[in-house]
């Protein structure tokens, strides 16, 4: 039985008779699942910009709305369908991070709000988080450095 | 010398030992499966009255057994033993599910081969005349295992084609050396085999040579050949799995296709229930014995099945220590006539 594959041919054989994704299906459903939502959030933020609030307002209160739908199609069990569908396309936008909070937060509430929802909440966001910031600090160091030395 | 052991890893069962009652409860989606007239209980919805999902599971567990001991006619009281395992860390479905029954307990652990597991073992400790009477059981539910493995439920993310649906039901038997059948006559204990699969979607891959092993050892062992049998079913392979374990028991000189299929191929309708390679968890094969199994060897369509459960032995945090996926298949005979 050992001898018949070695790992390696064990892993290949695998590899190469594995059912694949539907690769390009699932492309042409991100892409217009993803850039439906984009174009939500562009329309919510070309009307905000409209009523004279500043872009910066403006675009603030388009993420707070797009991350208040995502949590909301969290909690009613329709984003996850919404994902399964569409894949990256309901990921990528700020809509999936939100998914990716509120998620843990439902699944881990029956182990109490401190070290349930509370500790475990961050679990899918937390690296995104953590690296996201480190890459913020790093690239202000050097948009400081190279701003001192001109 | 053992006088019961035959081979490299099989034991051979001297005294009449039966099946005398078994009882499956499963989810709501299994429900719906193309197996859903052979369960005893569809709950209607996964968290059967409970306030989480793992106490919905232990539930599931403790109304099983209750179900097994209710249809065998034996009272409480006359059995010996619970040998009984799930999926959750600690076995707690299964620890919480007892907790009140007064009966000694054998907690184990073998992963989704756990149903195969514990008949073996209660095979072995009746005919070795440690007992009468003892409750095999086992259960698994979907949301709480992929909480526990994978992520939450709500997260919307793709699955592969190779994942497969943990089966959310419990299932089990009672064996006794008072019966008329079906009889375990012999009982082959797996060893892990790991070819470093790692990807933990596609488990199948990984327990596939396992299930092979245990199958190609079985009839070494015995001396039975394919021809013996007229059902030769894994556990939960799914149908990837399944396809590759053909494969390398036929590699080995053994043709088993005609009468070989999984218990996650049979559970769920792939198509129809989107549950991509098929069914998988501890529940997986012991409802498909419970009911399926061995209903249809009572109304005699199968007279003679190699019945293999299949483990895949990893845990989340083997996993993220990018460890490979040990896997394990433990083969039960069971025949309608005895010896």
């Amino acid at each position: 039985m050992q001898k018949l594959y070695t790992n390696k041919e064990y892993l290949d054989h695998v590899e190469k008779e594995a059912p694949k994704s539907k690769v390009a299906r699932n492309i042409v459903r991100a892409f217009f699942v993803g850039g439906f939502i984009c174009i939500i959030g562009q329309f919510l933020n070309n009307i905000l910009a409209q009523q004279g609030i500043g872009k910066d307002a403006a675009s603030n209160i388009t993420v707070l709305i797009m991350v208040f739908l995502g949590a909301f199609f969290t909690g009613i069990n329709i984003y996850d369908d919404i994902g399964r569908f569409a894949g990256a396309g309901s990921i990528v936008p700020i809509t999936g991070f939100a998914n990716s909070i509120v998620s843990p937060a439902m699944e881990f509430k029956s182990e109490g709000y401190v070290t349930g929802v509370g500790a475990r909440m961050f679990f899918i966001a937390g690296p995104v988080l953590v690296y996201g910031i480190s890459a913020s600090v790093v690239a202000g160091i050097l948009h400081y450095l190279i701003t001192l030395s001109r | 010398m053992p006088t019961k052991h035959i081979g490299k890893q099989t034991v051979k069962i001297q005294n009449p030992l039966s099946i005398i009652s078994t009882a499956s409860i499963v989810g709501p989606k299994e429900g719906e499966g193309p197996l859903s007239l052979y369960y005893d209980v569809v709950i209607e919805d996964e968290m059967w009255g409970e306030k989480s999902w793992e106490k919905a599971e232990s539930k599931l567990m403790r109304e099983t057994v209750s179900k097994i001991i209710n249809k065998s006619g034996k009272t409480i009281e006359d059995i010996n033993y619970i040998l009984a395992g799930d999926l959750l860390n600690q076995c707690i479905a299964t620890n919480f599910a007892v907790r009140e029954s007064g009966i000694s307990l054998y907690g184990l652990y073998g992963a989704c081969s756990t149903m195969s597991e514990s008949i073996g073992l209660g095979a072995m400790i009746i005919d070795g005349g440690f007992a009468d009477n003892a409750v095999c059981v086992t259960s698994s539910h979907f949301c709480s295992a992929e909480k526990q493995f994978r992520y939450p439920l709500e997260l919307g993310s793709q699955r592969p084609p190779t994942a497969q649906w943990t089966v959310t039901g419990s299932g089990g038997v009672m064996l006794s050396n008072q019966g008329i059948g079906p009889y375990i006559t012999y009982v082959t204990t797996g060893k892990i085999v790991d070819f470093g699969i790692k990807d933990s979607n596609n488990m199948g891959a990984a327990m596939a040579p396992a299930a092979a092993d245990t199958i190609v050892t079985h009839f070494k062992d015995t001396g039975l050949s394919p021809e013996d049998y007229d059902l030769i079913i894994t556990g939960d392979l799914g149908s990837f799995g399944r396809d590759l374990c053909e494969e390398i028991v036929n590699k080995q000189g053994y043709d088993i296709k005609d009468k070989y299929t999984d218990c996650g191929v049979l559970v769920y309708n792939k198509e129809k229930q989107d549950t991509h390679s098929g069914g998988s968890g501890c529940g997986c094969s012991a409802v498909t014995l419970a009911g399926f199994i061995y209903q249809e060897m009572k109304k005699g369509k199968f007279n003679n099945v190699l019945f293999v459960g299949t483990g895949a032995l990893l845990s989340s945090t083997s996993a993220q220590q990018g460890e490979s996926i040990p896997g394990i298949a433990h083969g039960l005979t069971l025949q309608n006539k005895f010896g």
